[in-house]
C-alpha cells in the first residue's frame, strides 16, 4: 500500500485490490517510461536509428497506459468516493500519469532529432550530455522509487538534483553557440543537440513534479511553486 | 463553506465531559469547544459514544435510568449541568431532532405548535406565526401550507423528518442537536435535510450525529471523530478528510476497521 504511517489493509478486500492494480499500473508506466528515456539516450550516443523508431513506436503502449490508468482512477473516486491518504494517492496517481506521458513524449522528440542527427556526421563527441542525460534518468528513478517506497526524504533530494540539470543544460547551450559561430554549417546538428538537451531539462522538470507529488501524497503539504505565490504557502 | 472565519467565541464549551452507565464508561473524558451558526459533525463507529455524547450536550441523558454525567458544558458561558438548573429550559435553548421521525398523531399544525403550547403560548395568531415561520426554515411550508390539519402520519419519510425539524425549531432554540437525522431517508429526501442543515447553520448552531462519512464531508465545517468512548480527533472538516492527524481517524475514513 502507498502508506507512511501504517500497513493496515481495508476491510473491503476489492478495494484494497482496485487501489493495489492502480499501483501496479503506475509501476509499469513508470517502467516503460524508464526504458524509452535509455532506449533514446543510447540510439543517441550510438547513432542507433534502428533503436530510435523502437522507442517511438514503443511510446504508444504508454498512451494507452495513460487512459488506463486515468479511467481506473475516475471509477474509484466514482465508486469508493476514497478520503484521506486514499485521495490524495488518487489525486496524485492522476497526476503523475500526466508527467509520466509527457517524459515519454520527450523521449521521442529525443529519438526524431536523433534520426535527423544520423543523416550527418557527428558535430563532436559528446562530453556533458551523457552526463545530463545520466543526471535526468537517475532523477527519474529516484523518483519513482520514492513514490513506491512513499519516501518524502528522497522525493526532495530529486526535487534538488533539478538544479545540477539546469546547470548541465546552460553548459551545453553555450558550448553549442560557439560551434555555430564558428561556422554555419553546424547550425543544423547544433540545433538538433540544443534541443535534446532542453527535452532532457523538460524531463528534469517533470521528474521534479513526481517528487513534489510524493511530498504531497504522503504528508498531505503542497510544496509546488514555493516561493512564487506570494508568501510561498 | 465556512462563511465566517473569523475567530469566535464558541456557542457551547465542553470540559472533562464523562458520561456514565452505571459504573461503565459510556463516553469521556471530552472536552470540546463548538462553533455557533456552524454545523459540526460527530462520526465514529457504533458504540463509539458519540450519540451518547450528543444527548448529554442537553441532559437528555438523564432521563436514562443510572446515567451519570460529570464534567461540565457550558452554553454562552452559563453552565447547563448544575443544582437548580432546569434541564427543561436547556432543552428549550438546545433543540433535538432523532433519527426516527417521530411526529405524533396529530395535525401538521398541532405537531408544530405542540411545544409553543406547553410553554404557555395560547395566543392563536401568534401560534399561527410561528407555526409558518418554522416550517419555512424547515423548508416544508410550500409543500403543507394547504393542509396544515391534516394528519401529520400522511406525510413522506422526508417530509416528516422536517416536520419533526420545525417543531424542534417552533420554540426558537439556539442549538440544534439532531442524531442521524437522514439515515432513514432516501437520497433525494437526504439532499434536502442535508441543504436544509446548511440553511439552518446561518441562523443555528448544529451539531450532527452520522454514520454517513461523505454525509460528514458534505454538510460539517468542524468533524469530530469518537472511538471506543474517546473522542479521537477534532478539526476543521476539509483538515480532518484530507489529512487527519491520527492514524486511528485515518483507518476509520479510509476503511480500514475491523
Amino acid at each position: 500500500m502507498i502508506r507512511a504511517s501504517t500497513s493496515r489493509e481495508h476491510t473491503n478486500r476489492e478495494y484494497e485490490g482496485e487501489l493495489r492494480r492502480l499501483r501496479e499500473q503506475l509501476l509499469l508506466m513508470g517502467a516503460k517510461v524508464e526504458d524509452i528515456i535509455a532506449g533514446s539516450i543510447r540510439a543517441l550516443i550510438d547513432r542507433d536509428s534502428p533503436l530510435a523508431e523502437q522507442m517511438i513506436a514503443a511510446d504508444r503502449k504508454i498512451n494507452q497506459l495513460e487512459i488506463d490508468i486515468d479511467e481506473h482512477c475516475m471509477q474509484v473516486l466514482a465508486r469508493r468516493q476514497p478520503v484521506a491518504s486514499d485521495l490524495r494517492f488518487l489525486t496524485t496517481a492522476l497526476k503523475l500519469v500526466t508527467d509520466l506521458e509527457r517524459i515519454g513524449d520527450l523521449g521521442v522528440n529525443i529519438c526524431e532529432r536523433v534520426l535527423e542527427l544520423n543523416g550527418e556526421p557527428p558535430l563532436k563527441p559528446y562530453v556533458d550530455m551523457p552526463n545530463m542525460a545520466r543526471e535526468v534518468q537517475e532523477m527519474l528513478h529516484e523518483g519513482l522509487d520514492a513514490f513506491v517506497a512513499a519516501d518524502v526524504e528522497r522525493a526532495q533530494h530529486v526535487i534538488a538534483r533539478d538544479r545540477n540539470v539546469d546547470a548541465y543544460y546552460t553548459q551545453i547551450f553555450r558550448e553549442l553557440l560557439t560551434y555555430m559561430m564558428e561556422d554555419p554549417r553546424n547550425i543544423f546538428r547544433a540545433t538538433r543537440l540544443q534541443s535534446i538537451a532542453k527535452y532532457l531539462e523538460r524531463i528534469g522538470d517533470h521528474a521534479t513534479n513526481v517528487g513534489e507529488l510524493v511530498v504531497f501524497m504522503v504528508k498531505g503539504k503542497d510544496i509546488r511553486h514555493a516561493g512564487k505565490l506570494g508568501d510561498g504557502g | 463553506m465556512t462563511a465566517n472565519t473569523e475567530p469566535q467565541e464558541p456557542k457551547l464549551v465542553v470540559r472533562d465531559l464523562t458520561v456514565w452507565y452505571g459504573e461503565k464508561k459510556g463516553v469521556g473524558p471530552v472536552g470540546l469547544d463548538i462553533v455557533g451558526q456552524h454545523v459540526t459533525a460527530l462520526i465514529g463507529p457504533s458504540g463509539c459514544g458519540k450519540s451518547t455524547f450528543l444527548r448529554s450536550l442537553n441532559r437528555m441523558n438523564e432521563l436514562i435510568p443510572g446515567c451519570r454525567v460529570t464534567g461540565d458544558v457550558k452554553l454562552d458561558g452559563d453552565p447547563i449541568y448544575g443544582t437548580g438548573i432546569d434541564p427543561v429550559a436547556i432543552r428549550r435553548r438546545i433543540g433535538m431532532v432523532f433519527q426516527r421521525s417521530n411526529p405524533f398523531p396529530k395535525t401538521i399544525k398541532e405537531n408544530v405548535a405542540y411545544g409553543l403550547r406547553i410553554g404557555g403560548l395560547r395566543d392563536a395568531r401568534e401560534i399561527d406565526a410561528r407555526v409558518e415561520r418554522a416550517l419555512t426554515q424547515a423548508a416544508l411550508w410550500e409543500e403543507v401550507k394547504d393542509r396544515l390539519d391534516d394528519s401529520a402520519m400522511g406525510l413522506s419519510g422526508g417530509q416528516q423528518q422536517r416536520l419533526c425539524i420545525a417543531r424542534a425549531l417552533a420554540v426558537e432554540p439556539e442549538v440544534l442537536l439532531m442524531d442521524e437525522p437522514a439515515s432513514a431517508l432516501d437520497p433525494i429526501a437526504t439532499a434536502h435535510i442535508e441543504e436544509l442543515i446548511n440553511e439552518l447553520s446561518a441562523e443555528y448552531t448544529v451539531v450532527i450525529v452520522t454514520h454517513n462519512m461523505q454525509q460528514a464531508a458534505r454538510v460539517a465545517d468542524y468533524t469530530a471523530f469518537f472511538y471506543l468512548g474517546e473522542l479521537v480527533e477534532f478539526d476543521r472538516t476539509d483538515v480532518l478528510f484530507t489529512k487527519p492527524s491520527n492514524s486511528r481517524t485515518e483507518d476509520y475514513i479510509t476503511g480500514r476497521f475491523g
